[in-house]
């Protein structure tokens, strides 16, 4: 049901004021997998993310959406095709669940328009998927932290976009709740195709769930790749200016990164 | 999917859309009673049949006057002043978040008072003179507060505290230009000041509705746009709604229409503030509140204006009646606001 779409960042600068956050970065994101952007605070990953999804306008360079410049393309357009979930979005006061689903639907509603049977379903089917049809009619601010993001991811699957990106999705989420909002995108890129773009903080989620790994430091592409070549020691000390064992995960069979401090050290391993 | 849980989604949706309309049809039933009311009583009061024969043209002897020249204008600037109030309102405060960011708390209507009392007592322009000027004082201030406000966007809470720093500023203005004032001066600024419709004309009823025909469509086709504003700028932008153009659209309407309501009856104090929070309250929060609001407004200046003139001793204009109901709740909303954070 998806179709493939292609999103290109070609030597792309941005910044606010006279900081230049990122620079001169090409990227390009796989169609139909999941992609993780790592890095250390403030090396700009949610900067780009907001400029992948048309809020901040390139400094110089372009992001391409099949091709064409996204800044370019009417609003609408690009909000069927692209989904942004923001860090931290606003419920309004007293907001129900459905009705916020429902606001997913605003880029396919013309202006005045009825509500239609597809917009119906459309809510219904994001309601089922993240298991949230019980919360329906409940306020959204009576919800508990993991239940109020599968409800907000609920109103970015309604949106119903081939591309879906999220700014750290699973912060302020206890391990378990993170766990299930990532087994959630991935049942969604399974069943759908959704290409999934998200910025994690977690390196090792980040590991376990992307197909594709990102790792940027400041402002700079250093690594990408599968996260069998991009999480190893050497990029983690690069990135975060920290020294690490990376192990295989005997759960998933992806690669596991253990930070060495100064009162451990690594027992039997290389460094 | 579930059949069952697409009808709950249209339950849910139907049952809301049911308490909007619900809510729609009672305020406009009050107020057609209230605005047939304001007609009918008085001091002398004419009945229904001679209401409907003034409206309709027919000379009515003593009900031509009192009900065509001085109750009819006086009820139709009621309901045009408090809609436009009432819908400007709500609009600064949906596409803000926040109740305080209402144009009379973030130094429009002070603009207006101002510049109004200026061309009154230093200027002594006539009529049109002084509405001229309050009308481009609004939109000057409403600017000026924006641009002081405005870095890396227009963030709520930094423009209403710029507007109320530029508001006590104005204030402090009218007071000096006031206290400068020749004492007959003082009375017909007065009016600028707290708001009245006392004496209405047809002449200063007209420009009002026209701004109303003219601007409310305009931000009634934003009203979808708007209600995305509830969910951060962010969210709205990412959901296709061009967050730019859609704020100055709506800056620039919700302040024509302030200023046109305010240059016709003054700032009726705390109507563009009050309407939005009734009608959230009313019809919930489940979608746009402009048209709710609009009404609210409208209905509480023809209430207030009405009991301001026959419910005390003395007649008090329809202002100091919407400041004695809102400045409790202003009080309200910032004790709670300091509680939870607010939004509309």
């Amino acid at each position: 049901m998806t179709t493939a779409h292609s999103l290109l960042v070609e030597e792309l600068t941005l910044g606010y004021k006279d900081r230049a956050v990122i620079d001169s970065l090409d990227l390009a994101i796989p169609a139909g997998q999941i992609t993780a952007i790592v890095g250390a605070n403030a090396c700009g990953k949610s900067t780009l993310l907001r400029s992948m999804s048309r809020l901040l306008a390139p400094r110089s360079g372009r992001v391409l959406l099949d091709g064409k410049e996204v800044h370019r393309l009417p609003s609408k357009q690009v909000a069927r095709t692209l989904g942004l979930l923001p860090q931290s979005p606003i419920a309004p006061e007293g907001i129900t669940v459905s009705n916020l689903v429902g606001r997913g639907r605003h880029p396919h509603q013309k202006m005045l328009s009825r509500w239609s049977k597809e917009d119906d379903e459309a809510v219904a089917a994001a309601l089922e998927a993240t298991r949230t049809v019980e919360l329906a009619d409940r306020p959204v601010d009576e919800l508990s932290g993991g239940q109020r993001q599968r409800v907000w991811i609920a109103m970015a699957l309604a949106q119903r976009t081939d591309l879906l990106l999220l700014d750290e999705p699973t912060t302020f989420l206890d391990v378990n709740h993170q766990v299930e909002v990532l087994d959630l995108l991935t049942d969604l890129n399974h069943s759908s195709g959704t290409t999934i773009v998200l910025v994690l903080h977690d390196l090792n989620l980040a590991a376990r769930y992307a197909d594709h790994l990102i790792a940027l430091a400041s402002g700079r592409l250093h690594a990408a790749g599968p996260p069998e070549e991009v999480l190893v020691p050497e990029t983690v000390h690069a990135v975060f200016g920290l020294h690490s064992q990376v192990i295989t995960d005997p759960t998933s069979g992806k690669p596991l990164m253990l930070p060495i401090g100064r009162h451990h050290n690594a027992v039997g391993a290389g460094r | 999917m579930s059949i069952a849980t697409v009808e709950t989604v249209a339950h849910g949706r139907k049952r809301s859309a049911r308490r909007r309309r619900v809510v729609i049809g009672v305020l406009a039933t009050l107020i057609v009673l209230a605005f047939a009311a304001t007609l009918m009583i008085g001091k002398t009061f004419y009945p229904p049949g001679d209401v409907v024969r003034v409206i309709l043209g027919e000379n009515v002897p003593g009900a031509s006057f009192t009900v065509g020249r001085l109750r009819l204008p006086r009820a139709v600037l009621a309901v045009v002043a408090g809609a436009c109030f009432g819908l400007a309102g709500v609009t600064f405060q949906t596409m803000l978040r926040n109740p305080l960011a209402s144009p009379d708390i973030i130094g429009i209507s002070s603009g207006a008072s101002a510049a109004a009392t200026f061309a009154i007592v230093m200027l002594s322009l006539d009529k049109t003179g002084v509405s001229v000027f309050a009308i481009v004082a609004g939109l000057a201030v409403s600017l000026l507060v924006y641009v002081l406000a405005f870095k890396d966007g227009v963030v709520g809470t930094r423009f209403i505290l710029i507007g109320i720093g530029i508001a006590a500023m104005l204030d402090s203005l009218t007071t000096y230009i006031l206290d400068q004032a020749a004492e007959w001066d003082v009375q017909e600024a007065m009016r600028w000041l707290t708001g009245s419709l006392n004496g209405t004309k047809w002449s200063e009823v007209v420009p009002v509705v026209i701004a109303l025909l003219v601007i409310a469509p305009v931000l009634l086709s934003q009203a979808g746009n708007l209600t995305m504003f509830q969910l951060g700028e962010d969210t709205a932008s990412a959901l296709g709604v061009r967050v730019d153009r859609t704020r100055l659209v709506a800056i620039v309407g919700a302040v024509g229409l302030i200023a046109f309501a305010t240059a016709a009856a003054g700032p009726i104090a705390f109507v563009a503030f009050l309407s939005g929070p009734i009608a959230a309250r009313l019809v919930g929060p489940n979608g746009s509140l402009l048209v709710p609001a609009a009404l609210v407004g409208a209905l509480l200046v023809l209430v207030a204006d009405f009991a301001g003139q026959f419910l005390f001793g003395t007649r008090y204009p329809v202002g100091v009646v919407t400041g004695v109901l809102g400045a409790p709740y202003l009080v309200y909303l910032i004790v709670r606001t300091n509680r939870v954070g607010g939004s509309l």
